[in-house]
């Protein structure tokens, strides 16, 4: 029904979307070639999964890809899969943060100091939120929260409420990921063990599995708004939730897994490199937990 | 650092508390004031002249879509919309409008139209419109339709939204009419919009 080129144009455009991909993949870009010209290689990995994580993103969110989630059940379920998990793990894994600061032009570094006023609320802020309890907390939460049933209906009527809640999964992905993948010490995100970091994704695993199995068992329509609203193409109710349960369930609970296996790669990789050069170093990338996790 | 967390949280908590009120009236069927916005349209009426939104501002207006061949749900809900005009007081009754947007524009001609919703009562109307302008209408009140592969005979079924929408006079979105909502509840619902507004 659709060519390509079609499917590409978005369902409701989003300026603030577009021009933050733009932003994010530009300045990254910029990043990739002055360091080159610096001697930092990026190799081939890291960048590619940060730009497929950029990429996933858009594509879910400004493509008619959007269309196909806002009527039907399963699809609208992978479209929060991958602004939730498997976006920003993409992004959080490529530990982008240095390639970005590169491709920053250095005008931008040097009026720093215009946005100090804003820097101190929004630097506390983001330690609450990166605050471990809270962070699990509210990663587990959004999910419980959007999948209310009375809620979802109102969001899915409401192109406000339908936007909030795309944007705060986004973004409390990229901050939940963040704090579990971040390795390299900056000064504000919590430096969690690699122990604590591994609880966390064991405790957020039960709570989306039973969510995900409640909806996927359901005998009956939780979610009506598609059918009042109309499903973009003919399926029964319940089908379509068994495989959106399925898909909280299952991939959302597998992430927790593959994240856990790299941390724990992580981990071996720190060891063996911390016993071959003898120099006194701390617990791997643990410098700052004394101060900032409470 | 936990009180200021808890403050944080309490405060979060008690906007969308407030966010989730809408027009703060205990409706029957579902309220949508304040999450779908005000009516808006360019179609063509089954009398065969154009016709907006505009026009039917200073009435009760009740927007459905849905398409002449469909064999159940339709003629049902526009059964259960007449039950509950015929419930209302009789000059609030003739000041409700009934508009049926078909989804169907290639086989619902405007007599077509103009036939079926004349069956139904005179504040009935049948409502047409091109491609980019039924999809427009429809994206604003973020619903769809498709049809289906037609048959040997070159019948095919349209799946379509069942809500019925419910506009104040001044055009502003109240009431989402699902199948599930009886007669009762949306009689008792317009009269109450009619006396509010």
């Amino acid at each position: 029904m659709f060519s390509t080129l079609q499917f590409l144009q978005p369902w409701e455009p989003s300026l603030a979307i577009q021009l933050l991909c733009a932003f994010a993949v530009g300045l990254y870009i910029t990043g990739l070639v002055k360091g080159r010209r610096s001697g930092h290689r990026e190799g081939f990995w890291k960048p590619f999964a940060f730009l497929l994580g950029v990429t996933l993103m858009y594509f879910v969110t400004q493509t008619q890809y959007d269309y196909l989630s806002q009527h039907m059940f399963f699809i609208h379920r992978i479209q929060h899969l991958v602004l939730h998990h498997l976006g920003p793990f993409l992004i959080a894994l490529s530990a982008p943060a240095a390639v970005l600061g590169r491709g920053a032009p250095d005008s931008a570094r040097r009026s720093r100091s215009f946005l100090r006023p804003l820097w101190v609320p929004a630097r506390s802020a983001y330690r609450i939120l990166q605050q471990p309890v809270i962070a699990t907390v509210l990663f587990v939460g959004l999910i419980f929260f959007w999948l209310t049933p009375s809620i979802h209906f109102d969001a899915m009527l409401s192109a406000q409420r339908y936007a909030l809640m795309n944007w705060s999964m986004a973004v409390d992905g990229l901050l939940f990921w963040w704090l579990i993948l971040n390795r390299a010490p900056d000064g504000l995100t919590p430096q969690l063990s690699y122990g604590r970091r591994i609880l966390i994704l064991a405790v957020i695993m039960p709570p989306q599995s039973v969510l995900g199995a409640y909806i996927a068992l359901s005998k009956q329509d939780l979610f009506d708004v598609y059918a009042v609203c109309g499903r973009a193409w003919p399926v029964s109710p319940l089908v379509d939730q068994q495989i959106g349960g399925l898909v909280t369930w299952i991939p959302s609970s597998m992430m927790s897994v593959v994240a856990a296996l790299i941390l724990l790669g992580f981990m071996f990789r720190e060891h063996r490199t911390r016993r071959s050069t003898p120099s006194p170093a701390g617990p791997p990338g643990n410098p700052l937990s004394s101060t900032t996790s409470v | 650092m936990t009180s200021k967390c808890r403050r944080i949280l309490i405060s979060i908590g008690l906007c969308l508390l407030l966010a989730a009120c809408g027009d703060g009236i205990d409706w029957q069927t579902k309220g949508i004031a304040g999450l779908m916005p005000p009516l808006r349209f360019t179609l063509t009426e089954d009398s065969g002249s154009p016709v907006q939104a505009k026009d039917f501002h200073g009435h009760i207006t009740l927007m459905y879509f849905g398409y002449t061949h469909c064999p159940d749900i339709c003629p049902t809900t526009l059964a259960k919309l007449k039950a509950a005009i015929a419930r209302l007081p009789e000059s609030a009754a003739q000041d409700v409008r009934v508009l049926f947007v078909t989804v169907d524009p290639k086989r619902d001609g405007l007599e077509r139209l103009r036939t079926y919703t004349a069956a139904f009562g005179p504040q009935f109307v049948g409502l047409r419109g091109s491609d980019v302008e039924l999809t427009q209408l429809t994206k604003r009140y973020r619903i769809t339709y498709g049809r289906g592969k037609p048959d040997a005979s070159g019948n095919y079924e349209v799946s379509h939204s069942s809500a019925v929408f419910v506009f104040d006079r001044s055009g502003e979105a109240r009431l989402m009419v699902r199948d599930s909502d009886g007669v009762d509840a949306l009689a008792a619902d317009l009269e109450r919009l009619e006396n509010k507004t």
